[in-house]
């Protein structure tokens, strides 16, 4: 943890990912009012930024055309966002692992199929399928999130493979089998625990492009529907009012940017970390 | 060799053909109802039902599938339900639009991108090093629909230099060739930026790796010894031989380019493939999307059958490897 924090990608990663989270979990105690509130719109919208509106609130990021603070939204927004990448990566973690697990275990025609099925998988395009899959279902949240799990596990379970098959011939794998352990318990307890150290690095990076395909989905109105902020539609509206009021799109888009970047580099210097031998 | 291409060739159709049964599938088995959207919501339903027949959307989906791939095949790829259309006219006029958007920003963002790996790699750990991996990292981290956004608020609205929108100015049709050309070209530059800025992130990010892979090999160290210049060593030696994973990504990144086209093409409202998709899948126009994702399944798998060619040829251990 320390050997992270002092290579300077892992301390960057990690401080706009934990800030970001904290703003996230904390949203009412840093911002003020609901982040959907449409309270006197004529005499409220489009407030530059770090100007005071005519009843002397405080706008850091300005409003929006309904007079909402963009700043509030951003934060409760950050709030969707950081869920539906976490989750979304979580499942296609869980997927990835299951399946390059069983295939790396158990050769035969299972392992076979699956194989098969990731190459296939990973050869479909994968924006076009989540384009397929978001518009012909109602838009929502938790569609965002599968679909975005069920096309990205395919890398996961490729690298969990390779593990696995080479874990599988390790020494101290033979000795748990000699020692009489079932098959399922030596994959769970020795085999699994010593292949996931790529898979921290894949989630890591996959995180940040969860988010940004959440935000493309969002911004082409098939993903998080308004007026749930989500960075996403955030950026769809802002690009209604480019002309007057630029900085409705700029603040979710630059903390779209930080986020991803965040990502990256937290998982460059895991990799380096975990992985010294890679270096 | 031939063998290899054959076996490359199966399994690019096996895809294709499992892309097309898929949305084929998906299209049929959710909710929501193409003549419904097209005959509107005062529609009777005698009319429907005529309307459904008459679309042969009636029929069992085998039945429907079977006689969809047939026609496919041999070039009838039926009419808009949306646009009343065929949906080979509209494809038709659209590729060329995406493929001149797509090829042009693969070319300049790897050569770019190449370039500065390069210069990464033989200059690795110094100061130009860290803030070119900051800068490409950054890049990589850019969403195009948002970074497209931003040109157009700076190129467009802000400076009035370039326009940001559609292929061609509402004027093109009374423009002389010199101006018809600047007039393309004018609009071509912002969705192009857009697109080759973000690839150059990905490609010299992986670029500085490959070569930094290279450079570590015994057969630099002989170059260095032989007393090559730095220059002719990366040049030469190393360059040519960390081309190879390069090539292959380049295959592998079409695709994703052609998914960052999609989001690109609705920000500039670009005339592409991309954006015939997303209105057709909006639409439920069936036969629209299943041609253009049948399209684009086909341009995924050519893309990475070229790059695998190009490094069989870029790389003779690879040709050897294979018969």
């Amino acid at each position: 943890m320390s050997a992270l924090l002092r290579d300077r990608r892992g301390a960057f990663g990690a401080v706009v990912l934990l800030v970001v989270l904290i703003c996230a979990i904390a949203a009412p105690l840093v911002t003020s009012g609901a982040p959907s509130a449409q309270g006197d719109i004529v005499a409220t919208r489009f407030v530059p930024p770090l100007k005071t509106d005519v009843h002397g609130v405080f706008h850091a990021l300005g409003t929006d055309r309904f007079g909402r603070d963009v700043w509030t939204r951003l934060v409760y927004g950050a709030r969707i966002s950081l869920s539906v990448g976490l989750l979304a990566v979580l499942v296609s973690v869980v997927l990835g692992v299951v399946v390059g697990a069983v295939a790396g275990y158990w050769r035969g025609p299972l392992a076979v199929t699956l194989l098969g099925l990731t190459d296939f998988a990973l050869a479909l395009p994968r924006v076009v399928l989540l384009l397929l899959l978001a518009a012909l279902w109602q838009p929502s949240t938790g569609l965002v999130i599968v679909v975005l799990g069920l096309t990205g596990w395919m890398s996961v379970a490729r690298l969990v493979h390779g593990e696995v098959r080479a874990l599988a011939a390790r020494p101290f794998v033979e000795g748990a089998i000699a020692l009489g352990a079932r098959r399922l318990r030596v994959l769970v307890r020795h085999i699994l625990p010593n292949a996931l150290t790529p898979v921290i690095v894949a989630a890591a990076l996959g995180i940040g492009n969860a988010m940004m395909l959440e935000a493309g989905l969002s911004y082409l109105g098939l993903g998080v529907q308004p007026p749930t902020p989500s960075w996403g539609n955030m950026m769809a509206s802002g690009r209604d009012t480019l002309v007057n009021a630029p900085w409705v799109a700029i603040a979710p888009g630059l903390a779209l940017v930080l986020v991803v970047l965040g990502c990256t580099m937290l998982g460059d210097a895991l990799r380096d970390v975990l992985d010294p031998s890679a270096r | 060799m031939l063998a290899r291409l054959g076996q490359r060739l199966v399994a690019g159709i096996a895809v294709i053909l499992g892309v097309v049964v898929l949305t084929f599938l998906l299209l049929h088995l959710v909710p929501g109802d193409p003549v419904e959207i097209m005959l509107g919501p005062n529609s009777t339903v005698e009319q429907r039902a005529a309307q459904r027949a008459a679309l042969g959307l009636d029929r069992p989906l085998p039945s429907q599938f079977v006689t969809w791939t047939l026609r496919f095949a041999r070039g009838d790829w039926g009419t808009s339900i949306a646009k009343g259309q065929p949906v080979r006219r509209i494809l038709g006029a659209a590729w060329p639009a995406t493929a001149r958007l797509v090829l042009l920003s693969l070319v300049l963002s790897y050569v770019i991108g190449l370039a500065v790996g390069a210069l990464q790699a033989a200059r690795s750990g110094s100061r130009t090093d860290t803030l070119l991996s900051v800068a490409s990292v950054t890049l990589f981290a850019m969403p195009g629909y948002w970074l497209g956004l931003m040109l157009v608020l700076v190129f467009t609205y802000w400076a009035r230099w370039l326009p940001g929108f559609g292929a061609a100015g509402f004027d093109a049709d009374y423009l002389t060739r010199g101006g018809w050309l600047v007039d393309r070209l004018r609009h071509l530059v912002l969705p192009l930026t857009t697109l080759t800025v973000i690839g150059i992130g990905g490609a010299a990010r992986f670029v500085r790796g490959a070569m930094l892979d290279t450079l570590h090999q015994p057969f630099v160290t002989t170059a260095r010894a032989k007393g090559l210049s730095p220059l002719q060593v990366i040049g030469r030696h190393a360059l040519r031989n960390a081309l190879t994973p390069v090539v292959i990504l380049l295959g592998l990144s079409l695709p994703v380019l052609f998914s960052g086209a999609v989001f690109v093409e609705a920000v500039f409202a670009w005339p592409g493939v991309g954006r015939v998709l997303v209105e057709a899948v909006q639409a439920r126009d069936y036969p629209v999307v299943m041609a253009a994702t049948a399209v684009s399944a086909v341009l995924v798998v050519a893309g990475n059958m070229l790059a695998d060619l190009l490094a069989t040829w870029l790389d003779p251990r690879v040709r050897t490897a294979a018969t």
